[in-house]
């Protein structure tokens, strides 16, 4: 049994605004779910099944699902951060694949540009008064992992960067970027040592904002005028300290990516387009090599040959900008990279960036902290026809 | 006691975990070892987690370590919102386990991976103590 076109992805929308002062939580999730329902030609009495993660706001599904009407036979609020919303497409299309739902709606929203945290993460973990005390920071927990891997493989600093700038000369297509302008190299290296060796500018963006998908059975796909994209294979893993043998330059990408290659039965070479989650330039590097993009330790002479850069790289990635320039609605990028596979597998991804004849995509996503306590999860995603 | 310019925030103890921070106050590092595969474990809790065994057993650390990475973070938050520049850091204690730390009494910029360090204890005033790391 496989989720292998089970499923199909029939609407994907991302909330236009960066900064969405004067709005509540709810109210944007409300709006991307009626974004993705208009994009997919459906409406809210279509939807039979809820997925959402902890920027919900209330109880689980259940308050939004109050908020929006809906009647559900199948809901899930599956939490593994920044990747829950890649993890619920997997989730969404097995709950298909097994007749518990028809049409599974997926969103995000969130307002930290504004000021608004959502709910505190991590509350009593049992591992938090062991760490807490010593004043880790988001930044500083993947700064550790960058150490590390520079120590290990003689990553640079240079090679970092070089992710970012492949980010922004993408973004600069996107009018709706939260940061439009190509840089280079010595822009990221000149910018603020945050937490070393990691620079302000090897950071993702903090925006307000959202997105939601809809996925639903062949059945449903097939009686819509949009065109859908096919969901292939689904791999998700936790990686944690491992009882305190913490390994901070693997990524659980090494176990889901493996996963969903298997269920789609691809392998990386196949993969034409591929969203890698990207909350700091040393994400992207870890994950493509745990993927299989590049061998091990060899992510940065990989990014440096402009591997990255769509149309015409090795791996075109985050076309739309990623979280590094375009989007990080909520502090929680897994969302925007399923929508950015959707749209080059649909070909309505910027004409400059546009992979040619794009018909296999990836999206991975990854979160919590790299190396240390984290949700992995990878999708792979075909055409309608392939 | 070493002398400390850090925050020392109070951790939240429970009962499970009340031995550990009971002995941080005297000075001692204490870890769990599994009485059934002899895995030290880390951080303390009620079971092993390689064999799932609940035989385990409080001992003394050596205290001993090496840097397995570390950063200088230049922005602190919370309690750490003024004590920039600090190094968070894991050391590898030599029992086995990684914990996360500082290391302290020290130039931020001379710490180094694979640099032998040793423990040193912060007291926090509540009946516990934090256990940081300086260059042994
Ligand atoms: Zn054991």
């Amino acid at each position: 049994m496989s989720i292998k076109g089970k499923a199909f992805i029939a609407g994907a929308y991302e909330h236009p605004d960066r900064e969405i002062p004067g709005k509540s939580p709810a109210q944007v999730h409300a709006e991307v779910a009626l974004g993705a329902l208009a994009d997919a030609g459906l409406s809210l009495s279509d939807v039979d099944a809820y997925f959402c993660a902890g920027d919900a706001p209330g109880f689980g599904t259940i308050s939004m699902a109050e908020y929006l009407g809906l009647g559900l036979s199948y809901m899930d609020s599956t939490e593994t951060g920044g990747s829950s919303y890649v993890v619920h497409v997997g989730h969404a299309a097995a709950a298909i694949a097994a007749g518990k739902c028809q049409v599974a709606l997926i969103t995000l929203a969130g307002l930290p540009r504004s000021g608004d945290f959502g709910r505190p993460p991590f509350g009593g973990a049992p591992e938090g008064a062991f760490e807490n005390v010593f004043g880790p920071t988001v930044l500083g927990m993947y700064a550790l992992a960058a150490q590390r891997h520079m120590y290990e493989f003689g990553t640079t600093s240079e090679q970092l960067a070089a992710i970012k700038v492949a980010a922004s000369h993408h973004a600069q297509h996107n009018s709706r970027a939260f940061l439009q302008d190509v840089i280079t190299i010595e822009d990221v290296l000149q910018s603020p040592l945050v937490s070393d060796p990691l620079h302000r500018l090897d950071c993702c963006v903090i925006t307000d904002g959202g997105g939601a998908l809809l996925v639903v059975s062949p059945e449903v796909a097939r009686d819509l005028d949009r065109q859908c994209v096919k969901v292939l294979g689904e791999g998700e893993a936790p990686k944690h300290t491992n009882n305190g043998r913490i390994d901070l330059t693997h990524t659980g990408a090494l176990w889901s990516g493996p996963r969903a290659f298997r269920e789609a039965g691809l392998t990386p070479a196949d993969i034409d387009y591929a969203s890698i989650y990207d909350s700091f330039t040393i994400t992207v590097l870890e994950t493509i090599e745990d993927l299989g993009f590049c061998e091990k330790g060899k992510g940065g002479s990989f990014v440096m040959d402009g591997a990255l850069h769509a149309p015409h790289g090795k791996l075109p990635f985050n076309t739309d900008g990623g979280g590094l320039c375009n989007n990080h609605p909520a502090n929680r990028g897994g969302m925007t990279k399923v929508i950015e596979a959707v749209r080059q597998l649909r070909g309505e991804a910027h004409p400059k960036v546009q992979v040619p004849d794009c018909s296999l995509a990836l999206a991975h996503g990854t979160g919590g902290s790299l190396g240390t306590r984290m949700g992995s999860a990878t999708l792979i995603l075909g055409r309608e026809d392939a | 006691m070493s002398e400390n310019s850090l925050p020392t925030p109070t951790p939240k103890v429970n009962p499970e975990t009340k031995p550990f921070w009971d002995a941080t106050a005297e000075g001692k590092l204490l870890l769990k070892r599994c009485n059934q595969c002899q895995t030290v474990i880390w951080y303390p809790r009620f079971l092993c987690p390689a064999c799932a065994s609940t035989d385990t057993l409080w001992f003394e650390a050596s205290g001993e370590g090496v840097v397995y990475s570390y950063t200088v973070t230049r922005r602190g938050q919370g309690h750490y919102w003024q004590a920039a520049p600090y190094v968070l850091a894991y050391v590898e204690l030599a029992e086995g386990p990684r914990v996360l730390t500082n290391i302290v009494d020290c130039v931020p910029e001379s710490v180094a991976i694979g640099q032998k360090v040793e423990a040193v204890f912060h007291d926090t005033g509540e009946g516990s103590a934090l256990v940081r790391f300086r260059p042994a």
